[in-house]
């Protein structure tokens, strides 16, 4: 394997724009999947039990098989119900709804993790259950789940190279379809695991640095 | 202060006390069962206005589940509670038929009473004035700059206005428990209940949270203490009530209480009391 660099940069249009394309899929279905994820974990703790069971199937179904059989679904078992979708928004739409089971289980978690306490004061202030939703279990939540949250967001960078089955024209299909047009598939592999791995840590160490950010509204010790 | 207009019962027949002659808070017959176990058998008490009244009693004897009952952090099972002689939570008719109010009475009749917890249960994610004024401007609509000056005014008098701007992490205990006081003072309320508010406390910081309730007290302000501090209910307390397996036992001034002949029940109360102080010293 010889990784060759005059093909790269003659390449580079093209694998930059795969890039482009992993990179906002990734950011807006990781915003996507954790706001339906919230509102998933909202609706199962406030909502009436037949919805809370209802969002529960729907976790279980989503987290209990691959990502790559419900994208397979989605695109090619879409049309037998009417749904017709091109490549790029059926990885966009698949990507968010299987995040969204992992977020709401995240932010499941975050809600009973905020101390009774604090939602006791807010009550005795008068502030109403959609105030309180909003001014106290919201912010604290996210502090207290700013890691998982990171840490869902790498696994999401990483699961984006499954939408090139799709022919999604994100990073991993652009650099696998040139490797392969110049018989140079591992060299292309081994780009794209560096790639990948660039993203990971960047997404790691803004995570990290907003997590020191956030660090002094930790709990107070008392 | 407060918009309450007086709240009509289903009680048509008798006239409703007048707020001025009504006393703080008036329980009658309260009861709370949690699951099988029945933590307050049928409460009695009256917290008179302007004053300071202490619930002591022995762990498990029901004093903090009362306090929650009226503030009505926990719903009584039985029994009414009336503030200002406005019923809270619930209305109960001549044949003591109890309903349930409507959520805006019962939050306008809430907002009228304030709470300082054990734990403080400052919000992390706001400063000490950020605490102060949520309520303020979310609750009562004030605007930011107005709620603020409000803030300021609470937070200098529990001694802290140089902490405004600080986050509770930033603070001592002592001063978190104080910011709490100002976050409920903020809201003027007619009643301020304290929930054990020294226990999760230093005996250093205790001090300067014992000190705030004490100027409390002597400016006329109603306060219902949940407390182990004896020594503060002797002294400040001019109501002492004590529980004791979920029924109030004794009921009147320091010196009925705590003078001779002492009921059996609360000398071996305060003997515990005193084996801990001793064993701490020792």
């Amino acid at each position: 394997m010889s990784l060759d660099f005059g093909l790269i940069i003659e390449q580079m249009p093209d694998i930059l724009s795969g890039l482009w394309v992993t990179l906002w899929i990734w950011v807006v279905a990781s915003i996507l999947g954790a706001a339906l994820g919230f509102l998933v974990a909202a609706a199962r703790r406030y909502g009436p039990a037949p919805l809370d069971w209802l969002l529960k199937l729907y976790v279980e179904i989503l987290r209990g098989n691959p990502f790559l059989i419900q994208l397979f679904l989605l695109y090619f078992g879409g049309p037998f119900i009417g749904l017709r979708l091109e490549p790029i928004p059926a990885g966009l739409i698949g990507l968010t709804i299987y995040a969204s089971a992992y977020f709401s289980e995240i932010f499941r978690a975050g809600f009973q993790a905020v101390p009774r306490g604090h939602v006791e004061a807010a009550q005795c202030v008068g502030l109403s259950r959609s105030q309180i939703l909003r001014r106290i279990l919201l912010p604290e939540m996210t502090m207290l789940v700013l890691p998982q949250c990171v840490n869902m967001a790498i696994i999401l960078i990483k699961e984006t190279a499954i939408l090139s089955i799709i022919t999604v024209p994100e990073m991993t299909m652009v650099i696998g379809a040139i490797g392969s047009q110049q018989y140079a598939f591992v060299d292309a592999m081994f780009l794209l695991a560096i790639f990948y791995w660039v993203l990971v840590e960047i997404c790691d160490w803004l995570g990290r640095r907003a997590e020191a950010k956030l660090s002094k509204f930790r709990f107070a010790v008392t | 202060m407060s918009s309450t207009a007086p709240t009509r019962t289903p009680h048509a027949n008798s006239p409703e006390p007048h707020a001025a002659t009504a006393p703080a808070v008036a329980v009658k017959g309260v009861g709370k069962t949690f699951g099988a176990t029945e933590v307050l058998k049928g409460i009695d008490l009256t917290v008179p206005a302007g004053a300071t009244t202490c619930l002591i009693g022995p762990s498990g004897s029901g004093k903090s589940t009362l306090l929650r009952c009226i503030a009505f952090l926990e719903e009584a099972t039985k029994g009414t509670i009336t503030i200002k002689g406005d019923p809270l939570g619930f209305a109960e008719a001549a044949n003591g038929q109890r309903t349930r109010l409507s959520p805006q009475n019962i939050r306008s009749v809430r907002s009228r009473i304030g709470m300082v917890f054990q734990q403080f249960n400052l919000w992390p994610h706001m400063t000490a004035l950020g605490n102060v004024c949520e309520a303020l401007v979310t609750v009562r609509k004030m605007k930011r700059k107005e709620a603020e000056e409000r803030g300021m005014a609470q937070l200098s008098r529990v001694g802290l206005e140089h902490r405004a701007t600080h986050y509770p992490s930033e603070l001592s205990g002592g001063q978190q428990q104080r910011v709490a006081i100002a976050r409920a003072l903020a809201l003027d309320p007619e009643i301020l209940l304290f929930d054990e508010p020294t226990a999760s406390l230093d005996p250093e910081l205790t001090g300067e949270v014992l000190n705030v309730m004490r100027d409390l007290a002597g400016s006329g302000m109603t306060l219902l203490v949940v407390t182990h501090e004896i020594g503060f209910a002797a002294t400040v307390g001019e109501s002492i009530a004590f529980l004791d397996h979920g029924r109030l036992l004794l009921n009147g001034t320091p010196r009925e209480v705590f003078g001779e002949p002492r009921h059996p029940r609360l000398a071996q109360f305060l003997e515990t009391y005193l084996d801990r102080g001793a064993a701490t010293l020792l």
